[in-house]
């Protein structure tokens, strides 16, 4: 076990060495020189050459590379072109709403999509099963602003239950801290909704199908502990890859939810980013980002092992 | 025909095409010019002149909403045929060539490994915002996905008797790849295609709404929701009818997959959906 952890946790460098490259590469081949473009629109040609050379942009594409991993490995993610504070202090300091906002996501999700999911398998064929997956697809479908405006609409501005907009941190109280979280929360939940159910009834369905499901109702065992124990338990490493896998979905709904809510969290970060054209913070979230999702998933592959006892690393 | 008679084939492929006519009949269908500014007509709500109002510049949104349609559209289109050919040829040559096998799946899991939404706004900050700088950026992510899923259908045709046979009597791989495998990767492809579709009409709009997007003066649906957002508390119908337009477009291209998998393959059901 202790080597297949070792295995894996390495499995993992090459990866995350493969992402920094592309990263690295992203800037190196884009449109225009990344000199000019740190400079900024209003910059003089010897600006240009002064950071070029500052940066080391006019050393061998080889020396740029080895020098940017090296300052990966030291936690060095650069500095920001417009506040001039390092990305990973940025960073750091707008992890908050993005961690809050993804953990209620991951938990609501979890616990409505599972329950959908079983049910449909469970009443396979009938109008409750065709209901939750024709509502899978249109979430599925359903892009993340439209839902999150359509919330606005209705609980913020028509009915004033909940709060427009902005985010309160845990320490003014948790009240208002989970009110700014509740929209925000149903938006971004329900595409990672669909996903969790389908999974959960294709992987129960095939499941239910099983001898030892018969024996279990053969011998008397209440429905609700074969669907819960027997046939969800049996069932659970899909779903879990899915809820892993998901996480890559969620990123992307993290961005649009947070600046539709105007939450500051790492989304806003990166809009803000990309319209200031802050190129190091950009290349920054990525970086960090594509490490959750592949830590994640790390975690995934680990998780295996506690739900499947036949398992064994 | 068999397959319209699948309810979701026929749902998409109606939405579809009804959509498609729209965009090409769009100076018939009581359109004016969508760039047209009318300051006069600002932030007005739906009459019968202007069916879906007009936004914050007093230009009409039913006919940014149709010629917007194009864009979407053609996005879809584009995405899907770009991603399909290079993952297919991807994952023909990881499936083929053993020594190939190792770096380039490795290469495909780190552009895996970044959030698909993420790289394609940073490529298009960089790239500056242009229609092909964003099909690009939202293929670039897409393609792992469709050379995964034909280097598994490679791997597992490779098992096969008929192939063992094929290569047992000399057949060159040239031959063997026309006759026997392509064929096999034809039904996962016309799928997944789809789901790219899908996802390209999604990613683009959202692109575009949050300023990352394809030039702001181009009608696309993400362009006028982006305008939209300032006024969404008196004008919601800036962001809601292009929304719901982008919703049922994206619903009726996923709905084409699912009825396409079912009828194709049924035991693609597991492996084509939900890894996206």
């Amino acid at each position: 076990m202790s080597r297949f952890l070792l295995q894996r946790l390495l499995s993992t460098v090459p990866v995350m060495a493969i992402v920094a490259t592309i990263v690295f590469l992203l800037l190196r081949f884009s449109a225009g020189d990344p000199a000019a473009i740190l400079a900024g629109d209003a910059a003089t040609p010897a600006t240009i050459a002064a950071i070029r050379a500052r940066l080391g942009l006019d050393q061998p594409m080889a020396v740029q590379l080895v020098r940017w991993f090296w300052q990966l490995l030291h936690g060095d993610l650069g500095t920001s072109i417009i506040s001039n504070q390092g990305v990973a202090h940025l960073i750091a300091d707008r992890m908050a709403p993005t961690l809050a906002l993804s953990a209620t996501t991951i938990l609501f999700a979890i616990v409505v999509a599972v329950p959908l999911g079983v049910v449909a398998a469970w009443k396979h064929g009938t109008i409750i099963d065709r209901a939750v997956m024709t509502l899978s697809v249109v979430g599925f479908s359903m892009p993340v602003f439209v839902l999150g405006y359509l919330w606005i609409l209705g609980f913020a501005i028509r009915l004033r239950w909940l709060p427009v907009q902005g985010f309160s941190p845990l320490s003014d109280g948790i009240g208002p801290f989970l009110a700014h979280l509740v929209l925000p929360t149903l938006t971004l939940s329900v595409i990672y909704i669909a996903l969790i159910a389908r999974i959960t009834r294709a992987s129960v369905l095939e499941v239910l199908g099983e001898d030892y499901i018969r024996t279990a109702r053969a011998k008397g065992v209440p429905e609700r502990a074969v669907l819960m124990r027997h046939a969800l338990g049996n069932a659970a490493v899909p779903i879990v890859s899915v809820i892993g896998i998901g996480v890559a979905l969620l990123i992307g709904g993290v961005v649009v939810t947070e600046s539709v809510f105007n939450l500051p969290g790492l989304g806003r970060l990166t809009v803000d980013a990309v319209l200031a054209r802050d190129y190091p913070v950009i290349q920054g979230i990525i970086l960090v980002f594509s490490g959750v999702y592949v830590l994640v998933n790390l975690a995934v592959d680990l998780a295996y092992v506690l739900l499947d006892p036949r398992i064994r690393y | 025909m068999r397959i319209l008679r699948n309810p979701s084939v026929l749902f998409g492929a109606l939405v579809l095409a009804a959509l498609a006519l729209a965009a090409i009949a769009a100076p018939l269908l009581h359109t004016v010019d969508p760039v047209q500014l009318t300051p006069r007509l600002r932030l007005k709500p739906p009459t019968g002149d202007h069916w879906f109002g007009t936004d914050g510049f007093g230009r009409d949104l039913w006919s940014r909403v149709i010629y917007g349609a194009r864009i979407s559209l053609a996005i879809g289109a584009m995405v899907s045929v770009v991603a399909v050919f290079f993952g297919l040829a991807i994952g023909l040559a990881a499936g083929f060539v053993r020594w190939l096998d190792g770096p380039v799946m490795r290469v495909m899991d780190g552009i895996m490994a970044i959030p698909a939404i993420l790289l394609a706004i940073a490529m298009v900050s960089l790239n500056g915002a242009s229609l092909v700088t964003v099909a690009v950026a939202i293929v670039i992510p897409e393609i792992p996905r469709v050379a995964r899923l034909i280097r598994s259908v490679v791997l597992s045709v490779r098992e096969e008797p008929y192939v063992e046979a094929a290569v047992g009597l000399g057949t060159r791989l040239p031959r063997l790849l026309w006759r026997h495998v392509l064929p096999n990767t034809l039904a996962p492809l016309v799928v997944q295609g789809t789901y790219v579709a899908a996802s390209a009409i999604l990613t683009e709009a959202i692109l575009s709404f949050l300023g990352a997007g394809i030039p702001t003066e181009i009608p696309s649906w993400g362009n006028a929701m982006a305008e939209g957002r300032v006024y969404f508390q008196v004008a919601p119908w800036i962001i809601l009818f292009p929304g719901l337009c982008l919703a049922v477009t994206v619903l009726a291209v996923n709905l084409l997959g699912d009825g396409l998998r079912d009828l194709l393959d049924p035991r693609l059901a597991k492996s084509v959906r939900g890894f996206r």
